[in-house]
């Protein structure tokens, strides 16, 4: 794994939020650079975020595995995360993520508590559930990538990926 | 100052009186340091430094300002815990988790009025003596966080951040931190393990309160984004003129965020306890869809118990006490608290006569479920189980003995846990199965077995849950 300068001065940069005894504080961040960069955290990752911090490996991979921010696998190249909360499911997001599925060609069958993230077979979008976005009054709401997008109702779905062609 | 004028559509309603939101959708407004200046920013805490750190808290005793993540507690009673010998740093740190479902108004301070949070963090920080100061943002702001760290940018350059601030012996950093998706980063002494690189497990209270031993084993406070918000506006009007504001004991005003099955769901600032129930569905929101009438409430966050329409509850005021209905209940911590339910985090649901109160149950369930941090073993297993229940019962798999079996594990976890989300992942299981009996009786006659009724269920439980 190829770490880039900017990346690695980043990096140094996030550690230093911290008092120079506490650097652990920095994984949260140095875990989000990484997402950033490479789409998803692996073992080599992980390692590299380990050494920066002086700490083993697995005091790094259990934050990977217990964040759901945070991801083992590729994602597609525009990552969806639609809200499933209550004021969100009563807005009917469950017929928004249908559609969203059916219009980009995404199976969700398979996914599960542990495996939350389904991939369109042409890689392009990727999806899954989430809690609570904190914009129940719009919804149903959700976050392609980093852009936030309300009242996504089951119509609005074409647009939607539209926006990302 | 003028009266701002806002954006057609988000025009404040008649009733609200807007302070924290004053620059919320507000015509010609944005996020910088100039437009904050010309507004007379960064005047309170120039004000504070001229005071001494513990005038600025007796300011906020004397408000009576109670802190709007949750608890409602006072916000210059918990600066007041930091141990009076300390000589280890003191943090600060503002709660911007915002998780709790039902609640999304730290949302909008966050992308429209940043300074408006940094100025309420530097006058606190001033207050409890914290030279750093860190902003827990969720991960699924990534915008906000990008808004704020450009504001603390700003306010650096302006001299506002660093080493003598202003010309004086105060010095302060800022730094945003951002979460992972984890609801149990908004409970305090979670969220501080994960500012420690950790995963966030809560922490046992006593002796781990965070005033005493926080932040590396330091005195730190935490406080929500708009509880810090207000310290700027106490310190401005000063404590005697904010306590006048709202009504005794609830003093100030706050956000009430409404959703559901309104006609216009939205966010209302109003002075606590100046608005009951009623106005605020009927005349801020206009009222239920049409065709539809309110069959319950849910008054703050997902977590508060649910209210019935058709209840009515005792509560005490002024005049001694009386018995109203749900929509004269005042929107105030200590009414709701009366009424057996929270004002929480301001996260108002609305629910109509159309909603199965089973399939809501799930659905708040299967969230409790998820975010169990897991540490305790009666929510861990209590918060599946319960959600478990539900599953079944929609998916027409329910037993006689399920409606029993729901309350007893809601019964079980309650009390006996390390943090409050064992309360939170209960009360409403517990609630919802008190007062809507028939509705989950309903569930129990087996029926469609293995036709999954709810595509959430099937979908969200895949891999966990039991074969019937
Ligand atoms: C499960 C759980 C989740 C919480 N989530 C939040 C949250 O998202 N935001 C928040 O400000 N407080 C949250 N709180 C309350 C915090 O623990 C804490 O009391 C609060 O941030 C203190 O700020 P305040 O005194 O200004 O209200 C949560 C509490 C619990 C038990
Ligand atoms: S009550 Fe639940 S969330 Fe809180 S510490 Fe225990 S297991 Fe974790
Ligand atoms: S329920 Fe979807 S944003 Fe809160």
């Amino acid at each position: 794994m190829e770490i880039p300068k900017e990346l690695e001065k980043s990096a140094d940069d996030a550690i230093g939020h911290y008092p120079p005894e506490e650097k652990r504080s920095a994984a949260l961040p140095l875990l989000h650079l990484v997402q950033q960069e490479f789409g998803f955290i692996n073992d080599d990752a992980i390692s590299w975020v380990a050494d920066k911090l002086a700490v083993e490996p697995i005091k790094i991979l259990e934050l990977v595995t217990f964040y759901p921010g945070f991801r083992q696998k590729a994602p597609g190249e525009y990552h969806i995360r639609v809200c499933r909360t209550l004021s969100c499911a009563m807005a009917g997001c469950h017929k928004t993520m249908e559609k969203i599925c059916e219009i980009a060609g995404i199976d969700r069958s398979k996914v599960s508590h542990h495996d939350p993230i389904a991939v369109s077979s042409d890689g392009k979008f990727s999806i899954e559930f989430a809690e609570c976005l904190a914009s129940c009054g719009t919804g149903p709401v959700c976050l392609v990538g980093d852009d936030f997008h309300e009242e996504v109702k089951p119509e609005n779905a074409k647009a939607l990926l539209q926006q990302y062609k | 100052m003028a009266n701002p004028r806002y954006i057609s559509g988000k025009t404040p309603h008649s009733r609200e009186t807007r302070m924290i939101f004053r620059n919320v959708d507000r015509v010609g407004w944005n996020p910088s340091i100039e437009k904050y200046l010309e507004d007379g920013g960064y005047n309170s805490f120039k004000k504070s430094l001229k005071m001494t750190p513990s005038e600025v808290t007796d300011e906020v005793k004397a408000s009576g300002l109670r802190g709007r993540g949750g608890a409602g507690f006072p916000t210059g009673v918990k600066w007041g815990f930091i141990p009076p010998n300390n000589s280890k740093p003191v943090y600060l740190i503002c709660n911007a988790d915002e998780s709790e479902p039902g609640t999304f108004k730290d949302r909008y301070i966050l992308h429209q009025d940043p300074h408006q949070l940094i100025e309420g963090i530097l006058i606190s920080s001033y207050a409890v003596g914290a030279k750093i100061a860190y902003i827990y943002v969720r991960e699924e702001f990534p915008e906000g966080a990008v808004i704020l760290e450009r504001a603390i940018e700003e306010a650096r350059r302006a001299g506002l951040l660093g080493k003598k601030i202003a010309g004086t012996g105060f010095e302060c950093e800022i730094y945003v931190h951002r979460g992972a998706g984890a609801y149990i980063c908004g409970e305090e002494t979670g969220l501080i393990e994960s500012l420690e690189g950790k995963r966030p497990y809560p922490r046992i209270k006593p002796p781990y309160f965070p005033a005493a031993l926080g932040l590396y084993m330091c005195p730190t406070i935490v406080n929500n984004v708009e509880s810090l918000c207000h310290v700027k506006h106490v310190i401005s009007m000063g404590g005697d003129k904010y306590s006048r504001l709202g009504t005794p004991r609830n003093t100030g005003t706050r956000i009430l965020c409404v959703s559901g099955d309104v006609r216009k769901p939205g966010y209302f600032e109003i002075e606590v306890g100046k608005l009951t129930m009623g106005e605020l569905i009927n005349d801020l929101c206009g009222g239920m869809k049409k065709g539809r009438k309110l069959k319950a409430v849910i008054p703050g966050g997902s977590s508060a118990k649910v209210l019935r329409a058709d209840e009515t509850y005792t509560i005490r005021d002024g005049e001694g006490e009386k018995t109203i209905g749900l929509s004269d209940i005042p929107m105030d911590f200590d009414s709701l608290a009366a009424c057996g339910s929270m004002a929480g985090s301001g996260g108002v649901i609305v629910m109509d006569d159309s909603r199965d109160m089973a399939w809501v149950l799930n659905n708040i369930n299967t969230f409790y479920a998820h975010e169990s941090c897991g540490q305790c073993t009666p929510c861990r297993e209590g918060s599946l189980w319960m959600k478990k229940i539900t599953d079944r019962m929609l998916e027409g798999g329910g037993v006689p003995s399920d409606v029993e079996t729901l309350a007893s594990v809601g019964d079980n976890i309650a009390g006996r846990t390390i943090c409050a989300f064992g309360e939170a992942c209960s009360w409403p299981t517990q609630s919802f199965v008190a007062k809507f009996p028939e509705e989950f009786k309903k569930h129990t006659k087996r029926r469609n077995v293995g036709k999954a009724l709810n595509p959430e269920a099937k979908v969200a439980s895949a891999g966990i849950k039991d074969k019937h």
